[in-house]
């Protein structure tokens, strides 16, 4: 166990100094920084000052390790864009994004689990379908649209909430139902398809037999099942939606992390998009990691295996 | 067995109900903003560092103007200067100014204002090792003096007839010892200046709150007349009218004009709409750097470019409001923008004509690139290809595509150009025909016309050197000049503001009806 561990970290520290790599030499195929630093107004003269001054007339793998090296012990250096300290815009910017992905991911699971477990109870009923039409509206909708929506009804129409910023609680509440929104068809679907064929499977008429309520059929012996692949696909939506939702974080103006990044990125700010190109690619091997540690919680299979 | 389903129906059937029976409050509500004196204002664009000189948009420019001062005031409806925190100033040579200072002017954190502080902040500014975002504002300044407490000599390279300019509105005046404490970085997070608002909240690139200035010196500004101006930034055009229509906002601008008519239609908010400083223009290359053998060093190609594009129709149909066509190679209010140059009205026979007489009676395919407006680049696509141009339509972010035009590389582009608000043609003209690296006609003659005027002070000799140069510049057709931008101000109706061409956004002037 332990040496898969620590070959399986080997990995994702070589898949990770990839990413790093082919993302710093595509930002850096992308634009002069020079020039994006100096802004729309500046002269060539001007942009070959800042670029001699910032170092960036020196090999790219130079570059790099300067990059790299100083990265490994904490210091990201200084945003091109904001003048400060990297670390400390993107410990600002994270938690907006951290308290979005949470909340969206609880409000997923919330809804998406139950559904698709009653979904599987009853199939063909009246709530599988309303499951499927919550599903199918999911998928199709586009979350700007809907956010726009959610505004317009709840912002501007009812005055209940506010349509941007992330003061208070209250700012999370659409962001939340959005993102999560757009979380939860696949985990529905993946609960009712699991709870469906473990439903079936001959241990849950054992279970019946043997005089097992309908609760702890249901929970203990169908669901811990059925679970496992929604982990996994848990984990994966948790990374995507920390660092891909750029969308709502603009529609709401929460300035996140995700909308850091993006904006950063036509920015040319290479100091910040590289250090939130790292912090992105370390949560999507920390969740995958911690999702294998999970299932092997739930089913004994995979901690023997 | 029995599963709850029934109850779960009921619940859902009930939520929805609630949701529809509650009575909708409608836009009735009472607007944020004149009760409790505060303005609230967006930006779509995070602002860079607040400090003036580590910033180069237009958002960071507009902050700088509300927080600091210049030595000089550009008075935007006389087009004239006035003295600011200088009082009154003199060319004693070609390349010295001098500048009597004001008396009694106090920084925000009580700090006196006198010639110390000029010289430290251009001492400062000018010095390459502290990295300035934005050095071709200061660049022309050799060095400053300190004659007496009151007095300052700014000693120039060589003439530059701008200086005032970018003293007026780039050049802000930060208090030395407050600066040499905390740097930069400290004035990014906590800007000191002499402006008529100083600011009391700042979470960088999102949330600025902006109080008026008690101690606010009586200079051509004048007091500031709203208590509290509070800008956060919201990027998303549509967010930003739903917060004008829930009452958390009183002015937008910047709004894109489809958006703008529909508001201005509904007749809730004040909608202006202002002439800007920013033209859009053709470059093309004529003096070969791409090739040789390239279409463009041909004149009646060049000639057939600017002959082929309907710009009326552009103007009339996509960029709108107050814009209008140019003609030549600088925004027409500008000092020294010649307007009496050779015309390229809309004629697709001519260009035809042109180009078959250029040896391309059958047209010829190039590259187009463009880095803004993919509308307005697609439609001039269809007017060229009309003629026989198949231009391939290349969209690079801005930087991608100075880095490319620096490089010799772009043959045929779709460019636009700011002036930073500069109302003279030093700010454009100048910085593209006079043989650098973004100059594509590289052409002797124009370079040695604009080298007249702008190392002279004398207006009249600047204005005739000006005018040789713009005039061959359209006799040669090197730009094809399209036409001028403008900008849509949306606000509140209980705001009065009159919005000027150099779209600097002034909240001092802004007040409740």
């Amino acid at each position: 166990m332990l040496n898969f561990v620590v070959k399986r970290l080997i990995l994702a520290a070589l898949v990770t100094s990839a990413v790093l790599l082919i993302s710093f030499s595509l930002l850096y195929l992308a634009g002069d920084p020079a020039a994006s630093i100096a802004g729309e107004s500046a002269s060539a003269a001007d942009i070959q000052k800042i670029r001699e001054l910032y170092g960036f007339d020196r090999p790219m793998l130079v570059q790099f390790f300067d990059w790299l090296w100083h990265a490994l012990q904490g210091d990201f250096g200084q945003s091109y864009f904001f003048k400060m300290p990297v670390a400390d815009l993107i410990a600002d910017r994270m938690t907006v994004t951290l308290t979005l992905g949470v909340s969206g991911m609880l409000f997923a699971l919330v809804t998406a689990v139950p559904l698709g477990v009653i979904a599987a109870l009853r199939p063909n009923s009246m709530i599988d379908r309303f499951a499927l039409f919550l599903s199918v509206m999911g998928q199709a909708l586009p979350s700007f649209w809907f956010g726009l929506m959610m505004v317009v009804l709840f912002a501007v129409r009812l005055n209940w909430l506010p349509a941007s910023g992330s003061e208070t609680w209250m700012h999370f509440v659409m962001p939340t139902i959005v993102l999560g929104y757009y979380a939860m068809p696949a985990i529905m679907r993946l609960t009712r398809a699991g709870m469906l064929e473990v439903l079936g499977a001959d241990y849950i008429r054992t279970a019946r037999a043997k005089g097992a309520g309908p609760a702890r059929v249901v929970v203990k012996h169908a669901l811990r099942n059925a679970v496992v692949p929604v982990v996994s696909l848990a984990a994966v939506q948790m990374g995507f939606m920390l660092g891909g939702s750029i969308v709502v974080e603009t529609v709401f103006a929460l300035h996140g992390a995700g909308f850091l990044a993006w904006e950063s990125i036509s920015r040319n700010d290479l100091p910040t998009v590289q250090a939130l190109i790292l912090i992105f690619s370390c949560f999507y091997i920390a969740f995958t990691f911690l999702s294998d540690l999970l299932n092997a919680w739930i089913d004994p299979r995979i901690r023997i295996g | 067995m029995k599963y709850p389903v029934q109850s779960v129906k009921r619940l859902l059937v009930l939520g929805g109900l609630a949701v529809a029976a509650v009575p909708v409050g409608g836009f009735g509500h009472a607007w944020a903003g004149k009760a409790d004196d505060t303005l609230k204002l967006a930006f779509t664009k995070e602002l860079q560092s607040i400090d003036a000189y580590y910033n180069s948009a237009r958002e960071g420019t507009i902050m700088d103007q509300q927080i600091w001062d210049g030595l000089v005031y550009l008075n935007p409806l006389k087009g004239e200067f006035e003295g600011n925190l200088a009082t009154s100033w003199a060319w004693l040579d070609d390349t010295t100014l001098e500048f009597k200072l004001r008396k009694g002017v106090k920084f925000h954190n009580g700090e006196a204002f006198d010639a110390d502080d000029v010289v430290y902040t251009l001492d400062f500014v000018t010095n390459p090792d502290n990295k300035i975002t934005v050095p071709q504002y200061v660049s022309w300044i050799k060095s400053t003096q300190k004659i007496d407490q009151y007095t300052v000599r700014i000693l120039l390279n060589k003439p530059y007839p701008a200086a005032l300019n970018l003293l007026a509105t780039m050049i802000p005046m930060y208090p030395n010892e407050y600066y040499a404490k905390v740097g930069p970085s400290g004035m990014a997070l906590h800007p000191v200046g002499t402006g008529p608002y100083a600011v009391t909240e700042l979470d960088p690139g999102k949330h600025f709150v902006l109080k008026k200035y008690a101690g606010y010196h009586d200079g051509p500004k004048g007091q500031p007349s709203i208590g509290t101006i509070d800008v956060r930034t919201i990027p998303d055009v549509n967010t930003q009218i739903a917060e004008m229509f829930s009452g958390n906002l009183n002015f937008m601008w910047g709004v894109p004009s489809d958006q703008a008519e529909k508001l201005a239609a509904m007749k809730r908010f004040t909608v202006v709409n202002a002439p800007t400083m920013r033209v859009g223009y053709l470059v093309m290359d004529a003096a070969g750097r791409t090739g040789k053998d390239n279409p463009f060093t041909k004149l009646e190609v060049r000639q057939a470019v600017a002959h082929a594009i309907d710009r009326e129709a552009i103007v009339k149909s996509l960029v709108k409001g107050s814009s209008k066509t140019i003609n030549s190679a600088c925004y027409p209010s500008q000092f020294g923008c010649e307007q009496d140059v050779t015309k390229y009205p809309y004629d697709p026979a001519k260009a035809k004509e042109l180009l078959a007489k250029a040896g391309y009676p059958n047209g010829f395919t190039t590259d187009f690139y463009a880095y803004r407006d993919r509308p307005y680049a697609e439609a001039m696509l269809a007017y060229l290809n009309a003629v026989g141009i198949k231009a391939n339509l290349k969209m690079l972010q801005f930087s991608a595509l100075t880095d490319l035009r620096m490089k010799g590389e772009v043959p045929f582009s779709f460019q636009t150009w700011g002036s930073s608000s500069i109302d003279d043609v030093t700010a454009i003209t100048s910085l593209f025909f006079t043989k650098g690296l973004e100059d594509y006609a590289q052409d002797d003659q124009v370079n040695a016309a604009l080298g007249e005027g702008d190392t002279s002070v004398q207006p009249e000799k600047r204005k005739a050197a000006y005018s040789k140069a713009l005039k061959r510049i359209a006799d040669q057709a090197f730009w094809a000049p399209l036409f001028s931008y403008n900008a849509n101000y949306v606000f509140t109706p209980d705001v009065a503001y009159q919005p000027t061409a150099d779209e600097l956004l002034r909240f001092y002037k802004m007040s409740w009806k």
